[in-house]
């Protein structure tokens, strides 16, 4: 079946309405994913209901404990915001790897969210950043931690009817700073090997209080890795309390070997990733501090 | 010596005059036109690598409202043993027609085995998954190692390589040459090295799919549109292959978003040719980019061994170069390439080479700039650049004190004629690159490579219109900026403005016969051609003005756009504007077969770092340096140069066709068939060194291939000096690194 209907709503509760009647709907918020699907024919929308138009979808808001993120807000928009790219330079960095120029003028987070692929660049960004999605459906609204989000490839935990509307992060202090690296072959225009997003908490010696490394492409999801959190809080972030963590999240990987990488390649680079991330995360709380 | 020593023009660097068109999207490519009345085809595909076609019902598809015609391999006449071409273009029709379309076996995945035109692209696809094919799978072999192997299924029980009748085996050819004595050079010198290096089948990765459109009218005529390197070979296959007279095929060419070989062939044009003669309405292909990865011919992958011996000194005296080439499902005739051409840059009076080419279930090869030469290369300039470590002397002055000049004979026996492999390797030894110290953590390669270049058929029509411009006709696709040049020589001879002057790609009815643009032949033969038109243009006006004058021919010179003698003058102008009066159009044509073609050699730098921990390589810095004879127009020579150093840092560090275990290819599109892309490389510099080749009237020798032939072995050495261990297999990718220097 081929897409007979496209619809542009300009309200929530009219989009509601449009994915809770009963027809075969996909939402579209940039389509940098669903429109490749539909060429490939591995989706089949009846109806394709357009969010760029709905003002809670796109907007992107600032306030002092909090930031929030247009579910459909394209990549262009959030990295050209100005607060969101220096509270959180890791969630960005990941958003600017996303495709290339024209594809970060359409493609959304919540997008790269729901598509659900293992190797999603934002996704490990978001989960080390503590973001939490925001969703409305049939039932009324209600909140999720993303790394709970993610059930598996391509497959995410919303219910028959229901939107991601928002993703909302908590503000970080000047003492917190994330990182995002990933190992692609290319420079460009190409797909994580592994990904690794932290956010680090330091305290003014130094010391880390918090710390949450999210590994992504060497699972069927994102992974938050806690023992790599935990391997570093009340440390000064030295060669051994880095290895620890290293180790950690060797451990929580679990790839497999595919065309894109062996299972020990992913293994061994997503470490290396993590030390990686936490050094520039810690050297980014310095320079803000110092 | 050249007819021309000096020149006004040529040397500048004009805008091409299609780029306009191009940069602004009008200009029209393989999928851009459409014909009245059009309907869309589609191609069955097998969904085995080794199978026996039981049979085909394809009753269901054409009962479909919308569908118009389907046709299989049995619409195709038998290919029988007959060949195509001649000389290193022969091409037996046994070995292109299944290409086209199979009949009663599939020997690789995706291979076609019906088709189906319709009145819409997407009813076209509908009705090709109702056309029921029934298959006896086969076990399927798509390693060549393996293919060689006992155990191995065969895939063509009726075919034997010259020499070795006994049974069938995958062997499709084995071809050795022998020079001088060279086990007993062996025995005679101080060192010996021997090594195996290895390539895998690559694709040549070209952006512009293939796109036909096709018209057959009441009286069988054929109206062929597509985009290809050659119209005239399209014509000439398409023609063989559906049994058309080829009188009978007209063919246009579009403009060309890439080729490299790879479209010196046809795939999609004899189907819609068919199904356009079945539904009486013109038939519109395009291949997605899945399929022009599966069923188009990669490069042949290789294994070489190579084994060299040299004096303490640094004298080469012996070499043994073994090549094993990949020739997919068919015979794509790889063999023979490395076997003549192997040590062709070096001075050797003992060696023996031998290619060989293997069947597989995998699609059959076709040309890839240079074809085979990069791979066989890989081997035996890294093994030259192993063997100078050992006698400890530098890579380019033991190349230096080796390398071929005039007078030299190669494998393949005639003497080299002028040629500048040695002002290469003096270019690059002084080179500011090469002077440069290696910076900390990186590691230098350096790598020479010889093409031999085509010379072939060409012809060129030339039109003086009556505002004093001029149309310039050849039938050779432009890929790299040809009508720049052939308007430049036109402009050379003639002495008129270049942009007076307007190139043009005219059908196969409108213009002599040209071969295909390829074997780096267009700037100097179809150029050739165009050269002796406009000379028989200034003849003609020197005639005219002569009679004017009332003066003997012979006394009037042709300067500055202009006609001469004494006080008098007539302009190209004048001449053009009173063509009527003075003895009618102006209109002249030139064929040749051109005997001028000489070899080319190419000297590349490379610099790299190797990220220990991640495997990844960066290339920092890369220098071409080579011999264009003379650069017609120097920008579109540099073009070829980085694009030909581009693909092959993309074949060394990361380009591999990857096969799952049921022979289906596992990265059939630019995602995970990883081409480098602008950011993966640095701005790579170029030194044109101009050694004239004294055949050629203006000193051309062929540029666009050698440059793809030097960087795989001077990356793999740059990547082994910067990180440490020696890797002999490509690709050069950052798990392989890692790899290695686990096992260290
Ligand atoms: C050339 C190219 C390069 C790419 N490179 C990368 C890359 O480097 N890294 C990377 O991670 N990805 C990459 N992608 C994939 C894609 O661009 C990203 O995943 C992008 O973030 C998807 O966002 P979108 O807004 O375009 O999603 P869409 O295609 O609009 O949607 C994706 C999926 O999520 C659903 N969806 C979207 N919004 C919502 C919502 N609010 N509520 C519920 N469901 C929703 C859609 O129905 C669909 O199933 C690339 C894609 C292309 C074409």
């Amino acid at each position: 079946m081929s897409i007979q209907e496209f619809v542009a709503p300009h309200s929530l509760s009219e989009a509601k309405g449009l994915l809770s009647d009963g027809a075969m709907a996909s939402v579209l918020a940039g389509g940098t994913d669903l429109l490749v699907g539909v060429r490939l024919g591995t989706r089949s929308p009846e109806r394709v209901v357009d969010l760029k138009h709905i003002p809670e979808l796109t907007a992107i808001h600032v306030d002092a404990e909090s930031v929030r993120i247009g579910a459909a807000a394209s990549a262009f928009s959030i990295l050209h915001d100005s607060d969101v790219p220096s509270c959180f330079p890791g969630l960005a960095e990941a958003l600017d790897l996303i495709g290339s120029t024209q594809i970060q003028g359409r493609c959304s987070a919540g997008g790269n969210l729901c598509n659900a692929s293992p190797a999603a660049d934002s996704i490990p960004a978001l989960i080390a950043n503590d973001a939490q999605c925001l969703i409305t459906g049939p039932a009324g609204d209600h909140q999720m931690r993303v790394e709970d989000f993610v059930l598996g490839p391509g497959k995410n935990a919303l219910k028959e009817g229901e939107l991601l509307v928002a993703l909302i992060l908590p503000r970080p202090s000047s003492q917190t700073a994330d990182a995002y690296l990933r190992l692609t072959p290319r420079t460009e225009m190409d797909i994580a090997v592994a990904g690794v997003g932290v956010s680090l908490t330091l305290d003014g010696e130094g010391t880390c209080t918090a710390a949450r490394v999210s590994i992504g492409a060497v699972a069927p999801t994102a992974l938050l890795v806690e023992a790599a959190g935990a391997a570093l809080v009340g440390t000064q972030l030295d060669a051994t309390a880095i290895e620890a963590a290293v180790a950690a999240t060797r451990e929580a990987a679990c790839p497999i070997s595919d065309k894109r990488g062996t299972a020990e390649y992913r293994t061994h680079v997503v470490g290396v990733l993590v030390a990686r991330a936490v050094a520039q995360a810690q050297a980014r709380i310095v320079e803000t501090s110092s | 010596m050249n007819a021309y020593q000096e020149f006004s023009i040529i040397g500048s660097r004009p805008v091409r005059p299609d780029g306009l068109d191009k940069v602004t999207g009008r200009a029209r490519y393989g999928a851009d036109l459409n014909m009245q009345g059009q309907i869309y085809g589609h191609i069955v595909r097998s969904p085995h690598a080794h199978a026996v076609i039981q049979s085909i019902d394809c009753s269901q598809a054409l009962a479909m409202e919308g569908v118009l015609a389907v046709m299989t391999g049995e619409d195709l006449p038998e290919p029988g043993d007959s060949v195509l071409g001649s000389g290193e273009g022969a091409i037996a029709l046994k070995d292109l027609s299944p290409m086209v379309m199979s009949r009663g076996k599939v020997l690789f995945h995706s291979q076609g085995v019906a088709a189906v035109a319709a009145t819409s692209p997407e009813l076209a696809s509908q009705a090709a998954a109702l056309i029921e094919v029934s298959y006896q799978v086969l076990p399927a072999v798509t390693d060549m190692h393996e293919a060689l192997s006992a155990e191995a299924p065969i895939l063509h029980e009726d075919r034997f390589p010259d020499g070795f009748p006994e049974e069938p085996t995958n062997l499709a050819a084995h071809i050795s040459l022998e020079v001088g004595e060279p086990d007993a050079a062996f025995e005679s010198a101080d060192v010996v090295i021997e090594q195996t290096y290895s390539v895998p089948m690559c694709h040549q990765g070209y952006i512009e799919p293939h796109a036909c459109v096709a018209r057959v009218d009441a009286a069988g005529r054929v109206d062929l549109w597509c985009s290809t390197q050659g119209h005239f070979t399209v014509a000439q296959y398409t023609a063989a292959l559906t049994g058309i007279d080829v009188g009978k095929v007209k063919v246009t060419a579009s403009e060309i978003g890439g080729g490299f070989g790879g479209k010196t062939t046809v795939y999609l044009e004899p189907v819609a040719v068919v199904l356009a003669q079945k539904a009486g309405r013109p038939v519109k292909m395009i291949m997605d980019r899945g399929d022009v990865f599966r069923v188009t011919g990669p490069a042949p992958g290789a294994q070489t061994r190579v084994k060299l011996g040299a004096m303490r000194d640094g004298q080469l005296v012996a070499a043994e170069v073994e090549c094993v080439m990949d020739t997919g499902a068919y015979n794509g005739n790889p063999a023979g390439i490395p076997a003549f051409m192997a040590t062709a840059c070096y001075k050797l009076t003992n060696a023996r080479s031998t290619g060989r080419a293997v069947y597989t279930n995998k699609p059959k090869i076709h040309a890839y700039r240079a074809p085979s030469v990069p791979q066989v290369t890989l081997g035996v300039e890294l093994a030259m650049t192993e063997l100078a470590a050992e006698l400890e002397m530098d890579p380019l002055a033991f190349r230096l004190k080796n390398a071929v000049e005039e007078g030299d004979a190669n494998m393949m026996g005639a003497p080299y004629n002028r040629i500048g492999l040695r002002e290469c390797l003096e270019v690059a030894s002084a080179h500011a690159h090469y002077k440069a110290p290696v910076a900390e953590g990186e590691g230098r390669g350096v790598a020479a490579g010889y093409w031999i270049n085509a010379g072939l058929q060409s012809s060129a029509t030339l039109n003086v219109l009556s505002d004093g411009h001029l149309s310039i006709l050849t039938g050779s696709p432009d890929i790299g900026g040809s009508r720049a040049s052939m308007a430049l020589m036109a402009a050379e001879v003639l002495g008129i403005p270049f942009d007076h002057i307007h190139p043009q790609i005219a059908a196969t009815d409108a213009v002599g016969h040209c071969d295909v643009t390829g074997g780096s032949r267009t700037t100097l033969a179809t150029g050739q051609a165009v050269i002796q038109a406009a000379e028989q243009c200034v003849a003609e006006m020197c005639r005219r003005a002569a009679a004017e004058w009332e003066v003997e021919a012979g006394v009037v010179t042709w300067s500055q756009g202009a006609a001469h003698y004494g006080e008098h003058s007539l302009t190209f102008e004048a001449l053009a504007r009173r063509a009527g009066t003075m003895g009618g159009p102006l209109t002249f044509s030139s064929s040749l077969t051109a005997s001028s073609a000489a070899p080319s050699f190419g000297v590349h730098i490379c610099d790299a770092k190797v990220d220990q921990e991640t495997g990844r390589t960066t290339i920092t810095r890369y220098t071409v340096i080579q011999d264009a004879g003379k650069a017609i127009h120097p920008a579109y020579v540099e073009g070829q140069m980085q694009g030909g150093a581009a693909q092959g840092i993309g074949w060394a560090l990361n380009e591999e066709y990857l096969y799952d275990e049921n022979g289906a290819l596992e990265n059939p599109g630019f995602l995970d068939y990883r081409i480098p892309v602008a950011s993966d490389l640095p701005f790579i510099d170029t030194v044109i060194v101009e050694v004239p080749n004294p055949l050629h009237p203006f000193g051309v020798k062929g540029v666009g291939e050698v440059p793809i032939v030097p960087p795989m072995p001077a990356v793999a050495e740059a990547v082994y000096r910067s990180a440490g261990v020696r890797m002999r297999d490509m690709p050069l990718n950052p798990p392989k690194i890692v790899a290695a220097l686990q096992e260290r």
